[in-house]
């Protein structure tokens, strides 16, 4: 009657969206519950986290160049942080809690994925948003110099998040050292990611070195659109897409290679 | 409609591939109760899991043209954090459903009363059960597929599944996997053995049964202990 074996790209598409849509709403419930503030975590969560670095860097005042605004270079540096490294945290190990659920024969794994990743695209960048008009707001931030490459910045650091957790995601399917060896990998590249330094500020020699790390490229751009006058960042946004289409290929022949590997309970 | 040609499965386990399922044809139409016996493990579930598509098969294919519920089983289906008001959510959504409408008559068949709003996890079995047939009936599937839970429940549930399944939906087709044999033989009219990977049809339940019950055929051991052993063992004591 209605599930054809290989349905039209419309339907198929609409199926999708609403298994898509149901499962975030599930994830949401399941990770913050109907109490307090429900929801509202899903970026008051991050706003904390990026609020505490603020204040903490804004008082030591170590590691930031001369004319830096400080409140800035914490707010983009730790949300971009935030933005791409949650994102393969999330989808490492995603199937166990949800393998019930592939009971349904409309659930499917890239549906798993995309429902948290679309979670934590919005988390980040709500967090980022709202941060940046409250701080405007409150005269501790001055507003974005060049809103349009700002959110380039931000789209292509959300992109390589996606598509490191896409591959390492379906990667942990295969093998449980991705999930060991994730927490240290994040952990130790928090000091290399761009955060808590501008490129600028590096020795020449080290500056080519530190642009290999994508992360690098994209926070340096975001921070170019937001305050570029008073610090000059050096990036590649070419390498940067480069870097993400490769990923993207390689997680998603590696997820068409794993469709066999997802098993229902029993 | 439902067609599988040649449907193979094969787990990958530490001893190697292990093959399920070695070929299995079958057609079944609307109107159709299948009822499948088989012995622990020979891969009821397996090929219940494949029909309705929550398990693809290693090799061969199936065709849906009529709508096919997910496997009614004790396991699966349900998030287990979640309340069984969330789950009858999350399962509208998913397959395009009103939920206003399905949640009274979830709470009209199933009878959860307050557990409604409890964690799954703390249902006993019985009443998943209840919650999983009371949503799949709603959706209104061309094809149920029941996998052990038809039996559970007391007497009461039993009545109103009769009812509502075999009665009022007596046109729809049905793959039923069960030990209860009164269960498939009052409520199926066509019956198969699965053994050996592949599906032996059979014309009426008791021919199927009687194949089945060869199958099972069980002798106790010879005792290990042979009185020559005993006697052994006392001499050198």
């Amino acid at each position: 009657m209605t599930a054809h074996h290989r349905p039209a790209l419309g339907p198929a598409l609409a199926v999708q969206g609403r298994v898509v849509f149901a499962l975030l709403m599930r994830e949401v419930l399941t990770r913050y519950g109907r109490h307090n503030i429900g929801f509202l975590w899903l970026f008051v969560e991050p706003m904390l986290f990026t609020l505490g670095v603020t204040v903490l860097w804004s008082l030591t005042k170590s590691l930031h160049g001369s004319t830096i605004p400080i409140t800035a270079f914490a707010l983009t540096g730790y949300s971009s942080v935030l933005l791409w490294r949650n994102m393969p945290g999330r989808c490492i190990n995603a199937v166990e809690p949800n393998r019930s659920l592939f009971y349904h024969r409309h659930v499917r794994l890239p549906d798993i994925f995309a429902a948290r990743l679309l979670l934590e695209l919005g988390g980040a960048t709500m967090s980022f948003i709202l941060l940046g008009v409250i701080f405007c707001g409150l005269d501790l931030l001055e507003p974005p110099e060049d809103l349009l490459t700002v959110m380039t910045g931000w789209g292509l650091l959300a992109w390589f998040g996606m598509a490191l957790a896409l591959l390492l995601g379906t990667l942990s399917l295969r093998s449980e050292l991705v999930e060991k060896l994730w927490h240290p990998f994040s952990y130790l590249t928090f000091p290399l990611s761009g955060a808590a330094f501008m490129v600028d500020a590096l020795p020449r020699d080290v500056q080519d070195l530190a642009l290999y790390l994508p992360m690098v490229d994209g926070v340096e751009m975001v921070r170019d659109g937001y305050f570029g006058s008073y610090a000059h960042a050096h990036y590649d946004a070419g390498y940067l897409v480069a870097v993400s289409l490769i990923l993207s290929l390689l997680g998603l022949s590696l997820l068409m290679l794993s469709r066999n590997l997802v098993t229902v309970d029993g | 409609m439902i067609r599988l040609r040649q449907i193979a499965v094969t787990y990958r386990t530490r001893q190697g591939p292990r093959p399920i399922l070695r070929g299995i044809d079958l057609d079944l139409a609307r109107g159709e109760k299948l009822g499948i016996l088989g012995r622990n493990g020979a891969g009821k579930s397996t090929l219940v899991r494949v029909v309705s598509g929550a398990e693809r098969a290693t090799s061969g294919h199936v065709e849906r043209t009529m709508s096919v519920s997910w496997p009614l089983a004790f396991a699966g289906a349900f998030q287990a954090s979640l309340t069984g008001r969330d789950n009858v959510r999350f399962i509208s959504r998913i397959y395009h459903s009103d939920f206003r409408r399905n949640i009274a008559a979830v709470e009209d068949f199933a009878e959860l009363g307050a557990y409604l709003n409890e964690p799954v996890r703390t249902y006993s079995s019985g009443m998943r059960a209840r919650l999983a047939f009371a949503i799949s009936l709603i959706i209104e599937f061309d094809c149920f597929l029941i996998d052990e839970v038809a039996a559970v429940g007391d007497a009461r549930f039993r009545q109103k599944c009769e009812h509502e399944l075999f009665h009022r939906r007596a046109d729809r087709a049905m793959i039923m996997v069960s030990h209860e044999n009164e269960y498939i033989r009052n409520h199926c009219n066509r019956f198969a053995v699965l053994e050996g990977g592949m599906l032996h049809p059979f014309n009426s339940f008791d021919e199927a049964h009687d194949a089945l019950a060869a199958i099972l055929a069980w002798q106790p051991p010879v005792d290990p202990v042979s009185p020559e052993w005993s006697i052994d063992a006392q001499t050198i004591a």
